[in-house]
């Protein structure tokens, strides 16, 4: 048989070191990541009497709120758009991040079942975790729509670069994720550490309030965190027309996207190197 | 292309027990571990040049040590062994969920692990999304599920239950859908950890003629059962693994033989110990123990085998000799559950006639009838129509389920406590039916 003449050999040794990232097995397994992505999606809201309503509702009741104290008694300065969009605009991008960065984080250990009966790339597991939100993203997308089209804001060409923010969300969520989750099967702190620092994590991104409201001596500080880049990014492409102090977040950029870089290659590596105990400690 | 299917090398696994314990670290108790660890560092770099010997100290435990051994394709090979002999941790390295701390192994072809059935299985998705996500996860390629998904339904018998939630399934049904699922898979070199364990002994027996079928079709197996019958019919090769290490690797029955020696207490009970007995006679027992078909002492049984029950006893040398002219033996089987299987005597046939000086008495079975479980005794002795020694909960033996009938067939749990000598025929009777009908059934034979 030609299929047995062309069987892969496997080696299997004590690694020692830093361990190569191994991309191609990852692609390897992508119909694994595609089920687990869709039992992830499927499984999600059921036995929930709203179900797929969760999704729109969530960030639609934070805009609400958000609108009632930071926008009518805060008065928190938008830029010129309506307050709710300028906060919605913002929460979309960010509530993806925080059930991103949560779910991959907690993914491993969550799924300790499968880590200690089953080979696959366990890079896999963080991975899902990050994209699974991204149907949850779309479906609230669709609320920003109605919300631009009732507010009568009409985008720009800037809007086709949207999905590059998005992007750089995905992978921030997943560098972040990779650490936490790789942290969290040796230390169950992490549990406890995440929804903290998801909370202290929204206040230090300009979500309720806009960049422009830090001093501009202090504003190189915003940038340092890389969903700075991504929630203003988001304003900008989205509302950038009307936007009062419309600036392209160019050299704001760069160090948001070179961070988020540096966290996802570090986080890979250092995944690589701790999942082969993953299994005996978990 | 060679034609060895897995080689392994001097291959170990090292275990901290110590932090095994403690599996969810907090960082408190990590940043005390650190400072011990940086001295140890310290001191390795120290002392050796070459760190590649890890650190053997208390608080680790060898499960596997210096395991080598070679499979050929299409080989099947038992893995037999007491608990914590190294058997899953040899599986679970050979299918990389973990890691070897020394050693290496190399497996030549697509391997498909099969160490828990059903693993992945998410209890609000129906049976047809759990046959998905369940293939996905053991490896399967979707185009494969596709092909194979009629068949996978047929062999779980739960056709009408497909789009129901599987947490609505009874536990056979799981059980059932998640075993077939696991049966459909076609890698090259397939490791199963004691999954004949679940479901009902039809399924069972479905699942072994299912496994029996993949070796048929030239796959490598390598088993890990604690069903002796199962491994000795289904394997052409056994590895007895005993604290880590590789006992014996050879044909079912010197390896099986090997294991159920390992399993052997080293010291039978004494007998003359005992005080919940009865009867005040001159002869009382002193030692129980059985011997297997080569004269050796075991304690580990095995159906169909010759067995010799021999119990030792001593006589008061002060009795009146005219007192052992009628001397009854008998032994009691009862089974784990408390039930009387049978009463072995010497009253069925005929009494002692003994001199007052200790021996053995001994009974010989030819083939042991009994099935797979723990046996409990009850001896009784009787001289002159007097008791004279009678204890009951003695220690028995375990029995392992073997070939009782000599035909190779695997026989299965849970099929009653005995095995009956016993025959097979069939009488076909071709009766011509009366009258007018006849005609008609003729005409429909015809045609």
């Amino acid at each position: 048989m030609a299929e047995i003449d062309s069987a892969p050999t496997v080696v299997i040794q004590p690694s020692r070191g830093w361990a190569a990232l191994q991309l191609r097995t990852v692609w390897e397994y992508r119909e694994l990541l595609y089920f687990l992505v869709w039992r992830d999606i499927k499984v999600r809201y059921k036995q929930t009497a709203l179900g797929v309503a969760w999704i729109i509702l969530q960030p639609v009741v934070s805009m609400v709120i958000f609108s009632l104290l930071f926008g009518q008694l805060l008065d928190v300065p938008s830029g010129g758009v309506p307050y709710p969009i300028f906060a919605y605009a913002a929460l979309l991008p960010w509530n993806y991040f925080a059930g991103a960065l949560t779910r991959s984080s907690q993914s491993l250990v969550g799924s300790a079942h499968l880590i200690t009966k089953v080979y696959f790339p366990r890079l896999i597991i963080p991975i899902s975790g990050v994209v699974s939100g991204l149907v949850d993203f779309a479906i609230a997308f669709l609320v920003l729509i109605g919300l631009m089209v009732y507010y009568g804001v009409t985008p720009t060409l800037a809007v086709l670069l949207l999905p590059a923010f998005l992007l750089l969300a995905v992978l921030t969520a997943l560098g972040f994720g990779l650490w936490l989750g790789a942290l969290n099967v040796r230390f169950r702190d992490v549990n406890y550490l995440v929804p903290f620092l998801v909370q202290v994590w929204m206040y230090i991104t300009p979500v309720i309030y806009g960049s422009t409201l830090i001093p501009e001596r202090f504003r190189f500080l915003l940038a340092l965190n890389p969903m700075t880049g991504v929630v203003e990014g988001f304003r900008w492409a989205l509302l950038g027309a009307q936007l009062a102090e419309a600036q392209p977040p160019g050299a704001m950029l760069i160090v948001p996207i070179a961070i988020s870089l540096l966290v996802l290659f570090s986080g890979a590596l250092f995944f690589r190197r701790t999942e082969r105990t993953f299994a005996d400690i978990i | 292309m060679t034609d060895i299917a897995i080689r392994v090398d001097k291959l170990g696994k090292m275990y901290r027990i110590g932090r095994a314990q403690q599996r969810h670290d907090t960082l408190r108790d990590v940043i005390g571990s650190w400072r011990l660890e940086v001295g140890d560092w310290v001191k390795r770099l120290r002392h050796s040049t070459s760190n590649l010997q890890p650190p053997t100290s208390n608080d680790t435990i060898w499960a596997l040590r210096d395991v080598s051994f070679e499979v050929r394709r299409g080989e099947v090979v038992g893995i037999i062994g007491r608990n914590g002999a190294g058997k899953s941790t040899l599986l679970k390295i050979l299918s990389r969920i973990t890691e070897p701390t020394t050693g290496r192994a190399e497996i030549h072809g697509r391997v498909g692990s099969l160490l828990e059935v059903g693993t992945g299985f998410h209890p609000e998705l129906t049976g047809r999304e759990n046959i998905y996500l369940n293939g996905a996860i053991l490896g399967m390629k979707k185009t494969e599920i596709d092909r194979q998904f009629d068949e996978i339904v047929a062999f779980a018998e739960i056709a009408q239950f497909l789009d129901t939630p599987v947490k609505r399934y009874s536990s056979g049904m799981y059980v059932r859908l998640a075993f077939a699922v696991a049966a459909h898979l076609e890698p090259e070199i397939l490791l199963v950890d004691e999954v004949l364990a679940v479901g009902d002994a039809a399924f069972q027996k479905k699942c072994l003629g299912k496994m029996g079928d993949v070796a048929q079709e030239g796959r490598t197996i390598l088993l890990v059962s604690h069903n002796m019958a199962a491994i000795s019919g289904l394997s052409q090769r056994v590895a007895t693994l005993d604290q880590g290490s590789l006992v014996i690797f050879a044909d079912p029955a010197s390896a099986i033989g090997k294991y159920l020696r390992l399993s052997e207490s080293t010291s039978t009970p004494l007998l003359s110990d005992l005080h919940n007995r009865r009867g005040e006679g001159p002869i009382r027992f002193t030692s129980f123990h059985c011997e297997g078909p080569d004269g050796t002492v075991v304690t580990h049984l095995v159906s169909g085998q010759y067995t010799k029950l021999v119990l030792g006893f001593s006589v008061s040398p002060d009795v009146n000799p005219e007192n052992l002219l009628s001397v009854v033996v008998a032994i009691a089987v009862y089974d784990s559950a408390g039930y009387k299987l049978t009463n072995l005597s010497n009253h069925y046939f005929q009494p002692f006639e003994m001199s007052p000086s200790s021996g053995q008495f001994m009974c010989e079975i030819e083939r042991l009838p009994l099935r797979s479980g723990q046996y409990v005794l009850e001896l009784y002795c009787q001289a002159n129509g007097l008791v004279s020694d009678w204890i009951h909960d003695v220690q028995g033996f375990e029995v392992s389920d073997g070939d009782y009938y000599e035909t190779g067939r695997i026989t299965y749990a849970n099929q009653g406590a005995v095995f009956l000598d016993h025959a097979w025929s069939v009488n076909t009777v071709h009766e011509a039916p009366a009258g007018a009908s006849s005609r008609g059934a003729d005409d429909s034979q015809k045609s």
